[in-house]
């Protein structure tokens, strides 16, 4: 999935004293980052933790009340996207997946679906038509190109979702909840795609709270809570830390992970087996 | 997507719904129809929309019966050739036409003026030729102009009418909010389903006449609530993927001979019952 696009110069994003708020509910708190190039991005968060909204804020789709976003270097407001150029410029480098697939589906049939983000963007109709037949083959979903993606499974509306992004073959893709709501074989699924993104190139920021896939689908961690950065680093770093995955919510005191080193603090029943030692040093 | 039945006769509420549902199932399967090959899904969906506006509107305009009669019997040939089968308008179109307009109708033979041909049995009161004329008026416009309307729903792919709609200078935001209402209206109804579901599964017995109208008047500001949630975030995947108010089609729209004859043909018709039907 390459494109004769110029690379991006790093970071792709910069977040700077961001502060958004749904009438009382502040969701951002002056939040600052960068999302350098090339990289995998896992923003871990409770829900309600601001991770949705970042990425909102990042795809131009939600305008911070208060600080700035650059793309590229270039300011995203509601003004550079009132940009015909500049806006069709970013659709082409950004992609966003809802976490709700339901929401990002609305043509009537699923090769219309895939097909409507490139003609958006002026691609010529045979192109098009190569690019979305390509696609469909490659999210192993041809048979359901007649389909109306109201009728489909949660696990083919996401893969449906997944590929009128991906059709484009965006620089940067955001993912909100990629395995939310699938049962186990579709989040496999999901989560094999996911880790082959490694080596492609491509800056993807995931926000995700499943813990157990995040040494797979990401090089890098932010932790949110309430808003504001709580902690950054590599996949490693960031598990290494229970008080603070508990500190976020995002790890309840009883789980562990077996075989790290990390003791029992509390007493609780088990539905399987210890081995003698096991969690000695 | 059927509601499941509760024990009880079905309320108002979960009827109006499930009315709501069929009606979704019918969208669904108009698209099966547009995409069979028939008369009008042949012709290029801009003639389509001019001409059988301009039925539309003769029919509205005409004051002789056999003039709405004869554009009626051409809608009937269109849609045979068109593979719409007559059972289907039949369901779809003319016996819901004719009860709803029925109803308005029904008073016109006996309060408007006029000659009387008889009295209703019973009650006695008095049936006017004029009032018949104007009920039958109104009923055989209605259910004319609503077959045509059909007839291009039908035969024509949505993504179709709203490209036609764009080619014929309609404001990109009406056709934005029209196809946004299109993809709306399942998600609401999805919503819908799910909390009657669920208020279903968690009730006992009968409720009170006020106490359910107090439930059903809650449910629908919470529907309404978040349907436009929901509404708001179909946008936001729209813009998402670069959309700026114009459709774009795989297949840009072209015209032949038979669009032009068939054109004229709607054309000659309109001004014919118009000028025979004045």
């Amino acid at each position: 999935m390459g494109n004769n696009q110029n690379p991006l110069p790093l970071p792709v994003f910069e977040v700077r004293e961001v502060t958004y708020r749904y009438r009382r509910v502040t969701a951002l708190d002056d939040l600052s980052l960068s999302i350098p190039r090339g990289k995998r991005i896992a923003l871990l968060g409770a829900n309600g933790s601001g991770k949705s909204t970042l990425l909102r804020v990042l795809d131009g789709l939600a305008h911070p009340e208060k600080g700035t976003v650059t793309f590229c270097g270039e300011p995203l407001s509601e003004e550079t996207l009132q940009n015909s150029e500049f806006s069709r410029r970013f659709r082409r480098r950004v992609g966003l997946v809802f976490q709700n697939p339901d929401v990002q589906l609305f043509c009537p049939t699923v090769f219309d679906e895939v097909a409507f983000g490139p003609l958006q963007l002026h691609w010529p109709r045979e192109r098009v038509k190569d690019a979305v037949e390509k696609m469909l083959e490659v999210m192993k979903i041809p048979h359901l190109k007649d389909r109306s993606p109201h009728h489909l499974s949660i696990g083919e509306k996401k893969r449906v979702a997944l590929a009128s992004i991906l059709v484009v073959d965006p620089e940067v893709l955001l993912l909100d909840e990629p395995t939310a709501a699938l049962d186990p074989r579709s989040a496999s699924q999901m989560i094999d795609f996911l880790v082959g993104l490694r080596g492609e190139g491509k800056t993807v920021v995931t926000a995700i709270h499943d813990l157990d896939i995040v040494q797979d689908i990401a090089d890098q961690c932010i932790v949110f809570q309430t808003g504001k950065v709580a902690a950054q680093g590599s996949p490693d770093e960031i598990l290494a830390q229970p008080s603070l995955l508990q500190q976020t919510s995002l790890l309840h005191a009883h789980r562990h992970i077996h075989g790290a080193g990390i003791t029992h603090s509390h007493p609780h029943l088990h539905s399987h087996k210890h081995n003698p030692g096991e969690f000695e040093k | 997507m059927q509601l499941a039945r509760a024990a009880n006769p079905m309320n108002f509420l979960e009827k109006t719904l499930a009315g709501f549902f069929r009606l979704v199932e019918h969208a669904l399967d108009a698209e099966d129809i547009a995409k069979t090959r028939g008369f009008l899904q042949c012709l290029d969906p801009r003639i389509k929309f001019v001409g059988i506006a301009g039925l539309v509107v003769a029919t509205a305009m005409v004051h002789k019966l056999w003039t709405i009669g004869m554009i009626f019997a051409v809608a009937l040939a269109l849609g045979a050739a068109s593979r719409v089968s007559p059972l289907l308008l039949g369901k779809r179109v003319w016996v819901p036409v004719l009860l709803f307009t029925g109803v308005i109708a029904l008073p016109a033979p006996f309060v408007t003026p006029g000659r009387v041909v008889c009295h209703l049995p019973g009650l006695g009161w008095p049936l006017t030729a004029q009032g018949l004329m104007s009920a039958s008026y109104l009923v055989a416009r209605v259910e004319t102009a609503a077959t045509l309307t059909v007839l291009l729903i039908l035969s024509t792919p949505w993504i179709h009418v709203l490209k036609a709609l764009r080619v014929l200078h309609v404001p990109a935001l009406v056709v934005v909010i029209i196809g946004m209402a299109y993809r709306y209206i399942f998600l609401l109804l999805d919503n819908a389903r799910d909390m009657l579901e669920s208020r279903r599964s968690r009730m006992v017995g009968e409720m009170a006449g006020a106490d359910y109208r107090r439930l059903a008047a809650a449910s629908v500001g919470v529907l309404l609530s978040r349907t436009v949630h929901l509404g708001g975030e179909v946008y936001s995947a729209m813009l998402a993927r670069g959309f700026e108010g114009e459709v774009y089609l795989l297949d840009d729209f072209r015209t032949r001979a038979l669009d032009w004859i068939m054109l004229g043909f709607f054309a000659a018709l309109a001004a014919a019952a118009i000028y025979y039907g004045k």
